[in-house]
């Protein structure tokens, strides 16, 4: 693409992006949950794979691992892990079905996205139940 | 376009195509795990070597590692472009979250090794 084009593309995208002014219907709220999810993830993935790579160094390590999820720091990072994990899997399985023709009209959109929210609070409830009962 | 395919430069259609494909697989080994922990009602420490000192393991374990590098480099360059207006501190923020998954697959195959 030549230069003049690429300044032509800039141009036409959208500039207002300060979210507090955006009015947002569901299918901007699960857009950007996704998006928050997708961001926490990766930083999730420090206490994960630290806790992975300390919990197979030896079995000392191992039992302060398991020993850590006994207190509620660990099952709360643990809990935030999976409930964030699974609403970003349910954010990427709608996408992909959107990428295949589907859900694109206004109310099907809408109704996925409020689907898509409503299933994440449910695994995040049950992964509540697993990590603490 | 052979000239772009030989560069790391990338284009929409293959980020696109990355960000699913990676996407598949890191799914699938998110799905294993917690089915392996839901499936295994007391994981002691013999089980938990015993399941990353399986070659097949250590092979799933690592490539879901770099499709999460390459994940996260499309996701977080989507998000870094959207919200981080200034050219030189978005270029700092990507430089450090690349290194961060770089480090996350190098520590990996470090574990892996000594599984």
């Amino acid at each position: 693409m030549s230069k003049d084009g690429q300044v032509t593309v800039k141009k036409q995208r959208p500039v207002n992006l300060d979210l507090t002014t955006i009015s947002m219907p569901a299918t901007a709220k699960a857009s950007i949950f996704h998006r928050v999810t997708g961001v926490a993830l990766f930083f999730a993935l420090t206490f994960v794979i630290w806790a992975w790579s300390e919990s197979l160094s030896s079995a000392e390590s191992f039992e302060f691992v398991k020993g850590l999820f006994n207190g509620f720091i660990a099952k709360f990072i643990a809990w935030g892990t999976v409930s964030v994990l699974v609403y970003h899997l349910i954010g990427g399985i709608r996408h992909m079905i959107m990428d295949m023709g589907h859900w694109e009209e206004l109310e099907s959109g809408n109704l996925s996205a409020k689907v898509s929210m409503a299933l994440g609070v449910v695994f995040a409830v049950l992964a509540g139940v697993w990590i603490w009962f | 376009m052979v000239l772009n395919q030989a560069t790391l430069k990338r284009d929409g259609v293959q980020d696109f195509v990355s960000l699913r494909t990676t996407a598949l697989i890191i799914s699938a080994y998110a799905i294993f795990i917690i089915g392996y922990f839901l499936a295994t009602p007391e994981v002691t420490f013999e089980a938990w070597t015993g399941l990353f000192s399986n070659l097949a393991m250590k092979g799933f374990t690592l490539i879901t590692l770099v499709c999460i590098m390459v994940h996260t480099h499309i996701g977080l360059w989507q998000v870094l472009t959207d919200y981080v207006k200034c050219a030189k501190l978005r270029a700092a923020l990507g430089f450090v979250l690349s290194l961060m998954s770089l480090a996350y697959v190098a520590i990996g195959l470090i574990v892996l090794w000594g599984v």
